[in-house]
């Protein structure tokens, strides 16, 4: 209704006019230079150092007790880890769509989001990555998941969904990395030239490994970049697929269901793009970056979440039906067990805040709103927690002997890690809010180079070579 | 003409974009060829007017990904056939379309390995040091001027000459660049 009463006005630009290339390195730039430590920054940077430290303590304590130490039991064998490691790496996906496919689609919106979206992503896997190896029972072993020649003459089981998720997340991880790097050095050259420690200078002149903004480098620079987007496009559809694959691939009801791949990515998206409006909106607000990340971002922004969520109803409206059509007795025991059953009060829950509370952002009015968007964005990341709680452990703790039916409880241990791993992540996000540029320089650059041209015939003769 | 073993080239700086694209196509015009463009952002147009067109990239980045594909396959072939075969109710061992989603991620891993690896190599990075950055100057390549540097290894580079084409081209400041 809203979004009608104002039509064919011109939408509000991306970036606003009257900015300068000088004025954008600038202002992006002095955040990472300046020298001192802002008392926010120091206190927000404490409190998930304490929680990285749980996350430790909850680590070494596993390590010298063993999985006993979780909630986990037969049935419900995969518990909180499992849980946590599809949240995490379901969020960052959103980094990788936005710095990927809005690349290849030729969204201009994604330039001053991308980097720290980038940044999550990177860090959302490394929280990810720590589960399985945790939940190996034995993580000391972990690299016999490599597929490596060993005095044992063992090789990894290729037909396993297991092995092929070690492929996806491991190759996930090095090119996310490797397209955040890639997308920084300029930018850390940019630091290097304006940096005035020389302490500073040299570690940011190592990082950007002598780049000097040749035409020739600029050009191969721009080809590897845009392959690297088209090749992390179908690379980040694979992951979240592959980890669906986890579950699809095995015969247990909630599970066994050729749905799960898209509704996987398309629920991977919903998260993600939800933890990057939880960060982006404190982010922008504390270091006074609104006029690079404005409200028309965060209103895009909300318009995938809402897209995304609608295909991720669909998925819970499939499974129901699927459940019910199959006339499987354990499948349609699964659904009602889902709904009524001990957990049911979560289904309703996830109903609640992955589809119903979400609906909110059809109106314009909620999608300007930071505070309503801010508050939407911890209700879907819960709500995207519950589901991945609930396939997990409802689907698990029911299955077809009812003589082995458990209720799983999550214990301390449980809590603590999963706590600590959101402590891990929003140090990671401090630490690189304050040393590394958080929104693409360069980008800006061009941005401001493609609007601040007044008259197009100034133009006309550079771009005809 | 005698090679200045002392010198690097010559560095013009340029007030815009427009600028740097139009004085490097005239000096490519007056026969130059060993230069060099620096800009804080790419520029379209730019590589063109040194005359450099294509990078060979996307090349190195298919045979990568192929490459990439081919090994997945060979490692899960031998691992699954010969090394380590298992029976599992009578299947056949080249259980390929279980192969395919190993094959598909190692193909993106080595493609992309190859385009970063690939364009740093080809960029001749990383190179800590060059001549261009003592120029106090061109700490603002990286900002927001731009710059043609011609190269004194360019048999038409003379210091008096190439020195008067730039500024002759609106260069707003004109560098000698030591070795």
């Amino acid at each position: 209704m809203d979004s009608t009463s104002k039509p064919a006005t011109h939408p509000e630009p991306f970036l606003g006019r009257g900015h300068t290339m000088a004025g954008v390195t600038d202002k992006i730039s002095s955040i990472v230079l300046a020298r001192g430590l802002k008392r926010g920054w120091i206190v927000g940077l404490m409190i998930s150092f304490a929680l990285t430290m749980v996350l430790f303590i909850s680590v070494a304590w596993l390590f010298a007790k063993g999985v006993g130490i979780w909630g986990i039991e037969i049935p419900v064998a995969w518990g909180f880890a499992i849980v946590n490691f599809v949240w995490w790496i379901g969020i960052g996906h959103a980094g990788t769509l936005i710095s990927a496919i809005l690349l290849l689609l030729r969204q201009e919106w994604r330039t001053s989001i991308n980097r720290f979206a980038e940044a999550m992503t990177l860090f959302a896997v490394a929280c990810a990555g720590l589960f399985p190896l945790l939940h190996l029972g034995r993580p000391e072993f972990f690299y016999w998941l490599a597929p490596y020649p060993n005095t044992m003459t063992l090789w990894p089981q290729f037909r396993s969904p297991l092995i092929w998720d070690f492929f996806a997340v491991a190759t996930y991880a090095t090119t996310s990395f490797l397209f955040w790097y890639v997308g920084l050095i300029p930018d850390l050259a940019t630091l290097r030239d304006r940096a005035k420690r020389p302490f500073s200078q040299i570690v940011y002149g190592i990082l950007a490994m002598g780049w000097r903004g040749s035409a020739r480098h600029w050009r191969r620079y721009q080809d590897a970049y845009l392959l690297l987007a088209a090749l992390a496009t179908p690379l980040v559809v694979s992951v979240h697929s592959v980890v669906s694959l986890d579950f699809a691939v095995s015969i247990i009801p909630g599970w066994h269901s050729t749905v799960f791949p898209p509704y996987f990515v398309a629920g991977a998206i919903y998260s993600g793009f939800a933890m990057v409006l939880t960060l982006a909106i404190p982010l922008r607000a504390a270091y006074g970056l609104e006029e690079y990340v404005t409200d028309r971002h965060l209103d895009n922004m909300a318009k995938v979440m809402l897209a995304s969520g609608l295909v991720v109803a669909y998925g819970y409206l499939t499974e129901t039906f699927t459940a019910w059509y199959s006339g499987h007795d354990e499948e349609w025991f699964l659904i009602v067990n889902r709904a009524l059953g001990p957990y049911g009060w979560l289904y309703w829950l996830l109903l609640a805040s992955n589809i119903l509370i979400p609906q909110a952002l059809w109106f314009a009015s909620v999608r300007r709103n930071v505070y309503a968007l801010f508050g939407l964005s911890l209700v879907i990341n819960l709500g995207m927690w519950l589901e991945r709680f609930i396939i997990v452990v409802v689907s698990l703790h029911r299955d077809f002997l009812p003589s082995s039916w458990e209720i799983y409880a999550p214990t301390f241990w449980d809590w603590s890690t999963f706590v600590g791993t959101i402590g891990l992540f929003a140090a990671l996000m401090f630490l690189f809010i304050r040393f590394l540029p958080m929104i693409s320089i360069f980008e800006m650059r061009e941005m401001v180079e493609e609007h601040s041209e007044p008259s197009p015939s100034g133009r006309g003769q550079g771009e005809g070579a | 003409m005698p090679v200045d073993t002392n010198q690097f080239g010559i560095l013009a700086e340029f007030a815009d974009a427009e600028a740097l694209v139009e004085a490097t196509a005239r000096v490519y015009d007056a026969g130059y060829r060993e230069m060099e463009a620096y800009s804080p952002l790419a520029v379209e147009g730019l590589p063109e007017a040194l005359g450099f067109r294509r990078t060979g990239l996307p090349l190195v980045v298919l045979v990568g990904g192929i490459v990439g594909c081919l090994s997945g396959f060979a490692l899960q072939y031998w691992t699954t056939v010969v090394a380590y075969p298992l029976n599992i109710g009578g299947r056949p061992l080249v259980s390929w379309p279980s192969w395919i989603p190993v094959m598909f991620e190692m193909t993106v891993l080595v493609a992309v390995l190859s385009a970063v690896l690939g364009m740093l190599a080809m960029n001749g990075l990383p190179r800590p040091h060059h001549p261009l950055f003592a120029i106090p100057a061109f700490d603002r390549a990286t900002q927001d001027r731009f710059f043609l540097c011609v190269l004194a290894r360019d048999p038409r580079y003379d210091p008096r000459t190439t020195r008067e084409l730039l500024e002759r081209l609106g260069a707003k400041e004109v560098t000698d660049v030591p070795q």
